[in-house]
């Protein structure tokens, strides 16, 4: 074991692990954290707190994990490279493992322009691959990315993300390798609408060994209506939502769409549990999160193991 | 070349309309290349300016010149001469030009005409697209000849990010995913292994990280 991290525990006992996200509020309402991620609270292993998605500024990640972290739930700190630059981001880590903040997630974000800040700068100083180096190396080698030595190493369970449907798709494995190389533990994939292509994907995966040498999650979003489908799979970056899965929401009258939606996300993950080298699930039930628990359940995630 | 693009009319007068005798001084290099500050503009902006202010009731006399490089101080002395009884210089070269210009004539308001863009090529006719960002340590030799910094949304060193489409940055269908156009270059260059080797995280020191930048020659500086 390289952490404390309970999620690290679940996939290294061989379980499979489950992890849901929670947007933080655009405002300062601490509460709504709280009442958010007590959603999941015994339902996931670990909470994904997003970092300004969608570059729309919100309560900041690493103040969002801290209460997360207050009711005793399991935080992943996520961190874009969008907004900070190396050295704010090495204090941030350092900051998030003194309040007991033991996992991450490293991401280079969404770019500027499809948030409510347009006119801001990008920063990325490093890319999410750099970014994981440097999380290793001062887990590891206790050093700074500049060199220098640093005392109390801040013991992160290293995750990041991965896009088996985006372009180009030869290159999406060899990506996924370069992370594993520098040094990821864990990976969470972009939803799976596309259960066929993400096979391919996971053959490409197996065929290097790669799902041996760390743990993918697969991710998994429950669609809330047939406009919100319609929108991930016209609007949202690098998103592969087949036009039978519109077609399955369309058939339903509009009550019934949420129910259809959940069924679909039951059913996909039904699917991936045959996939050889899947460790997990990463649900991101996006302003929907009191809908984890049936998920799981109805999935047969539950309850969830004691490590 | 540096790219530059002329300012809306409009923010020019306001900057002129204060003096009686301006000089509207072009640029002979890359803002002639690039159809923004050469000696065609110089005589465009000029009758536009007049006729926006003679419109308005006012009386400009614009000398236009246009010299062989603007940011070269060799160049930049030859204006002294005909500088008398100028009360402002209205600059068509690039932002270097401007402060050459500035730094020179001590008593004379400087304004530029253009926005200067970046550093481009160009595509085809009336088209020039960013091309380097001048980070002071060039990794063209292992990308491929194509550059991820300049032409990265996201300056990604190790893309591409999750967000390419066919072949398309998730920015805008007009904006080419350069990853997507290293990743196929390397492939006709039998150079795929090269994708594989991480880039480190770039010293930005060598591009304007550590403060202004200068080349000293020692073998040509006096």
């Amino acid at each position: 074991m390289k952490t404390e991290s309970r999620l690290e525990k679940i996939l290294a006992a061989g379980h499979l692990a489950v992890t849901s996200e929670c947007g933080p509020p655009r405002g300062a309402l601490p509460d709504e954290v709280r009442k958010k991620s007590n959603y999941l609270k015994g339902i996931v292993d670990a909470i994904n707190v997003t970092d300004n998605q969608t570059a729309m500024v919100r309560m900041s990640s690493l103040a969002a994990s801290a209460i997360i972290k207050q009711e005793n739930l399991n935080p992943v700190l996520q961190v874009v490279s969008r907004d900070r630059n190396r050295l704010a981001i090495q204090a941030d880590i350092i900051g998030a493992y003194g309040l007991g903040i033991d996992t991450m997630l490293c991401l280079s974000g969404d770019h500027t322009k499809f948030g409510d800040h347009p006119m801001a700068m990008n920063v990325h100083d490093i890319d999410s691959i750099q970014m994981i180096q440097m999380v290793r190396d001062m887990r590891d080698k206790e050093i700074f990315q500049g060199g220098a030595v640093l005392k109390g190493a801040p013991k992160m369970f290293i995750g990041a993300a991965a896009n088996p449907f985006a372009d180009p798709f030869e290159l999406r494995v060899l990506r996924l390798e370069k992370k594993i190389n520098a040094g990821v533990d864990f990976i969470q994939t972009q939803c799976i609408f596309n259960v066929e292509k993400f096979e391919r994907w996971m053959e490409g995966v197996r065929a290097r060994g790669l799902h041996k040498k760390c743990y993918i999650l697969a991710g998994v979003t429950p669609c809330k209506s047939l406009g919100a489908a319609r929108y991930m799979a016209n609007r949202v970056p690098g998103m592969d939502v087949p036009k039978e899965i519109i077609e399955r929401m369309s058939s339903v009258p509009k009550e019934k769409q949420a129910d259809e939606g959940v069924d679909i996300c039951i059913e996909t993950i039904e699917r991936l549990k045959k996939v050889e080298g899947v460790a997990g699930f990463h649900i991101m039930a996006i302003e929907w999160e009191e809908k984890v628990e049936e998920i799981c359940e109805r999935a047969g995630l539950l309850p969830r193991p004691q490590v | 070349m540096i790219t530059a693009e002329r300012k809306p009319l409009d923010e020019l007068i306001e900057y002129v309309k204060p003096f009686k005798r301006i000089l509207l001084l072009g640029c002979n290099e890359c803002v002639t290349v690039c159809a923004a500050g050469g000696r065609k503009e110089v005589g465009l902006l000029a009758s536009g300016l007049q006729m926006a202010l003679l419109k308005s009731g006012s009386n400009i006399e614009i000398q236009q010149h246009t010299l062989e490089r603007q940011c070269d101080p060799e160049y930049v002395e030859e204006l002294v001469p005909m500088i008398d009884g100028t009360e402002a210089i209205l600059s068509m070269a690039c932002g270097c030009g401007v402060q050459q210009l500035a730094m020179r004539f001590k008593n004379l308001p400087v304004f530029p005409a253009l926005n200067t863009k970046f550093m481009g090529a160009s595509e085809r006719q009336g088209v020039w697209a960013e091309r380097c960002q001048g980070c002071g340590d060039c990794v063209l030799g292992i990308t491929g000849g194509i550059c991820p910094i300049a032409r990265c949304a996201k300056q990604l060193m190790n893309g591409p990010c999750g967000g390419s489409t066919t072949g398309k940055c998730e920015i805008s269908e007009d904006v080419d995913c350069v990853w997507q156009l290293i990743w196929d270059r390397l492939k006709s260059l039998g150079q795929e292994d090269r994708y594989v080797d991480i880039m480190p995280a770039k010293d930005w020191r060598s591009g304007g990280g550590s403060g202004p930048r200068k080349i000293i020659r020692e073998d040509l500086a006096e």
